[in-house]
């Protein structure tokens, strides 16, 4: 596994709601190696640190990747203000990714909370009509990629916050009801720690395996400087501090210590 | 024009060029080692490593501030063992000089963690006596002239290997512990660790740290470090190593004017990870342009009003 840094034109450029964006960059080095979970870091210029982005979708044959973003603070804003033509100078791609097999024996949950949508795109595509997602944002103008996942073949179950939207509420009873029906045998999440954190609780009741992607400041995003870290439980032995952005950011969800 | 000559000597050990990657940002180079051969650099200071394994701080560990970071990693690490069997070996296959950056809570501490270290092929001790993200230890020893002359003089006593104290921005008078580890066989210092600062979250009210306080580094720091190496080049005898912000050749020329006979660069790898290995071809052309032979022939040579 290796990765590149560099800048990579950028194909498309479209805004999903007030302040996320979506970028396809043609990058075919990065789109061969990356993997389903991965994220990259951009570059804002003028900024001493680079941004963490997960990757939304990667196109092998056409040698693409789409990131979609939120614009949080001065760097992410920076970010977006490139445009189709110009070049994104990205780390990619980084860190572990989800454990995503050809054929699953079951039904596949992607739960995604808000900006954590995007990095599960790709496991709806391949396991289509065999997925569910159950996506929460606070409300419906909140609300990204539902069609995109829709589109994939998926399941697609929005929640609000405010009921502006399908169901009033979290995530927690749509995912309870998925997990009741049975047959599920793989659960993917990322979002806010709390939800993750809930996730992981209610995978563990029904026996179904569970991967979250977790979040974390991060400063090289390779691994060199252990400043996002994360404690981890591993094969029952005593906790330790692993690091968000090489170890992750994808982890067994039974093995994270919230 | 003949190519110019980059290499230093640095208390008899021999560094190709003089941009070493400094302690903390590189871990202990394998991560960079797949975007180009560690080779290129000078040297590695390697993550700092205590007697035992340390877990670090409770995140997040840092923060951006204008022209910088703010970080609290509080010395996670693998301890010194791990070091010697797993990442020394790994690296002294490498053509670039391997230094150890230990820290400790007590002299003792450092001074078995140099005495371990003393047997192996490790080409460089460095003593961090200035990390201000632990509570004990740390800059505890490097606050005080006091505290930095004893963890020298017990390291002295432990190892025959080069020794360079790397020293904390975090004092009155920074010559004075130059001078004081100077006294007690330091064979070169190396400076400035980070500032210690702050960042508050104006919604939250929370410091942004969980550490509440951590270091600043990043180019916001530069003059700061580039004014201390002037000061204790002029106030030491030893080799003085410049560190604190450093971005591309021009920063190290500047520093080594100031009269660092080498650097280290950190937290520019951060914002781009080939920083070091541009800034090694900036200052090579900086020389031919200048007809300069010798990258050394520059140290210390700033003319002051």
């Amino acid at each position: 596994m290796s990765y590149f840094c560099e800048r990579y034109p950028i194909i498309e450029k479209s805004s999903l709601s007030a302040d996320i964006y979506s970028y396809t960059l043609l990058c075919p080095n990065v789109a061969a190696e990356a993997q389903t979970g991965q994220f990259v870091q951009i570059k804002a210029e003028g900024f001493t640190l680079r941004r963490p982005i997960s990757i939304c979708e990667i196109d092998k044959q056409k040698g693409t990747i789409r990131l979609v973003f939120e614009v949080r603070g001065k760097g992410t804003d920076k970010i977006s203000r490139l445009n189709v033509g110009e070049l994104m100078d990205i780390i990619a791609p980084l860190g572990h990714g989800f454990t995503v097999p050809d054929t699953l024996d079951g039904k596949a949950i992607i739960v995604g909370g808000g900006i954590g949508t995007p990095p599960m795109l790709d496991i709806a595509k391949k396991y289509k009509d065999k997925c569910t997602a159950v996506l929460g944002f606070r409300s419906f103008d909140r609300i990204i990629l539902d069609k995109d996942y829709t589109k994939a073949g998926a399941m697609t179950i929005i929640c609000t916050d405010d009921g502006s939207y399908g169901i009033k509420g979290t995530i927690a009873s749509p995912l309870d009801e998925e997990l009741k029906a049975g047959g599920v045998s793989m659960i993917y999440a990322c979002g806010p720690t709390p939800m993750l954190k809930a996730v992981v609780l209610t995978a563990e009741r029904y026996g179904v395996k569970c991967e979250v992607s977790l979040e974390q400041r991060m400063g090289c995003g390779v691994g060199a400087c252990v400043v996002c870290a994360c404690t981890v439980r591993r094969g029952g032995s005593k906790e330790q501090v692993l690091r968000v952005c090489k170890d992750g950011p994808v982890f067994d969800g039974s093995e994270v210590v919230f | 024009m003949i190519k110019p000559d980059l290499s230093v000597n640095i208390c008899g050990v021999e560094f190709k060029n003089p941009v070493i990657a400094a302690s903390g940002t590189y871990g202990f180079g394998e991560e960079y080692d797949e975007l180009y051969p560690l080779e290129k650099l000078g040297g590695i200071s390697c993550k700092g490593t205590t007697l035992n394994p340390k877990d670090g701080n409770i995140p997040p560990r840092i923060a951006e501030t204008p022209s910088g970071i703010l970080n609290s990693v509080g010395l996670q690490n693998p301890g010194v063992d791990k070091f010697i069997s797993y990442h020394l070996p790994r690296l002294k296959k490498r053509d670039t000089v391997v230094i150890a950056n230990i820290a400790g809570a007590s002299v003792e501490d450092y001074a078995l963690t140099a005495q371990k270290l003393d047997d192996t092929d490790v080409d460089m001790i460095e003593l961090n006596i200035s990390c201000p993200n632990v509570k004990q230890g740390g800059a505890t020893w490097g606050v005080s002239c006091a505290g930095a002359y004893a963890v020298t003089k017990a390291v002295r006593s432990a190892t025959k290997k080069p020794i360079m104290v790397k020293l904390t921005p975090n004092v009155t008078d920074i010559t004075e512990i130059a001078k004081a580890v100077e006294a007690e066989g330091a064979d070169a210092v190396s400076l400035i660790n980070t500032l210690l600062g702050m960042r508050i979250d104006i919604k939250t009210r929370r410091p942004v740290l969980h550490n509440n306080v951590g270091g600043l580094s990043g180019p916001a720091v530069f003059p700061v470090a580039v004014r201390m190496v002037w000061q204790v080049s002029n106030a030491v005898n030893i080799p003085v190593i410049g560190i604190g912000g450093i971005s591309d050749g021009a920063d190290i020329i500047e520093m080594m004017l100031a009269g660092a006979s080498a650097v280290q660069m950190g937290t520019a790898i951060f914002t781009d990870p080939y920083a070091p290995i541009k800034a090694i071809e900036q200052v090579e052309r900086y020389l031919s342009d200048n007809r300069i032979e010798k990258i050394s022939d520059i140290v210390g040579q700033v003319e002051p009003w």
